[in-house]
């Protein structure tokens, strides 16, 4: 069972009803028991990054995640719940993040060129690292397939776990994994076959219950 | 690079999709949840809902067709109509949608746009506006087109951008039903004045029209058109290969 975090923030219909397509078992829960007993986890996410950080902390699911990342359960974090993997974000002032992949979330602005809208919302193509094996995360699909993208934010200082970037003036980082922690900046759920296919080759990975 | 989008636009009443010519002489077309289905397997970049119904069924049924269309189709979904305060947000968002089209309520009440953009974020927001040349002016239309507003268009969207509206889609009275192309001159004073993406809409008739668009108009991010791609005078693929062959950035 794939347990999707409920802690308040933004509409997780649509990512319930991706992987119910595929045939998986989702919950969508804030409850820490069923997330222990979960065998992957996902944390999604739209919004603020301090909002969403401080919401995952009251109700103790930081601890949970954290814990559960580091006995190896896969994790996906999508969209702001790939941002809040990193050590910290400065959107807003600063922010802890829960620190399980190194680097800091901060503002494309300064880095897009003059003209480029901000925010980077629409399909945009995945580019993956030359320098390493392509991400199981992406077994099924091929670099150049477009995902859809909405944010303003980025991640940076993760070259180390980077694996797909897309292309707004700079790479900007469009998904990374260290080990069972992965994060995608895009939303699959809203990607059509693509996205799908990388959600099924998340879900076929191998279940720490 | 962000590429450029192609969007299939569903009018629906009473559960079936309908569309105008010039607003007028509705004709049946197709099953909203089949034709959605079938422009996303086509390739359609993102949908766009407009709930056209007046009735209280209508709307509840229109929320169900979406309920059903978002738990099938996983690409962006926009969704309008009747949209009034932030509450008709909230009931379509919980259904799936991914933005929300405002027009005629954000012009009663402008404040809507700010409000819902405080809540949901700008980029849950588009302004949909149709207009139309009167005394060489681009006038704001509401009622779907039947009633001028006096509004100029371009101060209209500045202050919608201004608002939170993370998005504009502009419908050109003029050009809408005619087939003839895009509203180009329009399209290009918005694009002058605004820096969020901007839908064009309205006039769309073949594949050498969205190639003019984009060529003419780089800053345009998407082309929005119903019945040349509902009637099949316009087939998805063909027209996303073509543009691509242009040199246009495409999803394919």
């Amino acid at each position: 069972m794939i347990a999707i975090v409920d802690y308040g923030v933004g509409n997780l219909f649509s990512l319930t009803c991706s992987f119910r397509s595929l045939g998986a078992e989702v919950t969508v829960t804030g409850d820490p028991e069923i997330i222990r007993s979960a065998g992957k986890v996902v944390l999604p996410g739209v919004g603020a990054f301090g909002d969403a950080a401080e919401l995952l902390r009251k109700n103790g699911l930081d601890q949970v995640v954290i814990e559960e990342a580091n006995r190896g359960k896969p994790l996906l974090g999508i969209c702001l719940g790939m941002q809040l993997l990193f050590d910290k974000s400065l959107e807003y002032g600063e922010h802890p993040g829960l620190g399980l992949i190194p680097g800091q979330v901060v503002s494309m602005e300064p880095v897009v060129p003059k003209g480029y809208k901000v925010p980077h919302i629409g399909w945009n193509a995945l580019h993956f690292p030359k320098d390493k094996p392509v991400s199981p995360l992406f077994r099924h699909i091929k670099e150049g397939d477009c995902v859809y993208f909405v944010h303003s934010y980025y991640a940076a200082d993760c070259a180390a776990d980077l694996i797909a970037t897309a292309e707004y003036g700079p790479e900007l980082t469009a998904a990374v994994q260290r080990q069972n922690v992965m994060g995608t900046q895009f939303h699959p759920e809203k990607s059509g076959p693509v996205g799908l296919s990388i959600l099924r080759a998340f879900c076929e990975m191998e279940d720490r219950l | 690079m962000i590429t450029k989008r192609i969007i299939p636009c569903l009018d629906v009443k009473d559960g079936r999709v309908v569309k105008g010519v010039n607003f007028l002489g509705l004709s049946d077309v197709s099953s909203p949840v089949k034709l959605a289905k079938f422009y996303s397997d086509c390739g359609a970049d993102e949908l766009v809902f407009y709930d056209i119904t007046a009735s209280a069924e209508g709307r509840a049924l229109f929320t169900d067709i979406l309920t059903e269309v978002a738990s099938t189709i996983f690409i962006p979904l926009t969704v309008g109509g009747g949209i009034n305060t932030v509450d008709d947000f909230d009931r379509v968002l919980k259904c799936g949608a991914d933005k929300v089209s405002v027009n005629s309520g954000a012009i009663r009440d402008p404040s809507l746009i700010s409000a819902a953009a405080q809540r949901y974020g700008d980029q849950c927001v588009v302004l949909s506006v149709d207009a139309k040349r009167v005394d060489g002016q681009f006038r704001v239309f509401a009622k779907g087109g039947r009633e001028d507003t006096g509004l100029d268009a371009i101060e209209w969207i500045k202050k919608g951008v201004q608002s939170g509206a993370g998005e504009i889609v502009l419908n050109s009275i003029d050009t809408d039903g005619v087939k003839k192309g895009f509203d180009l001159e329009m399209l290009a004073a918005v694009c002058d004045a605004v820096n969020v993406p901007v839908i064009a809409s309205g006039g769309a008739g073949c594949i050498e029209d969205f190639i003019t668009l984009f060529e003419t108009l780089p800053k345009v991010d998407a082309g929005l058109a119903a019945s040349i791609f509902h009637f099949g005078e316009v087939q998805i693929p063909d027209l996303k290969r073509a543009l691509a062959d242009r040199g246009i950035t495409m999803r394919l």
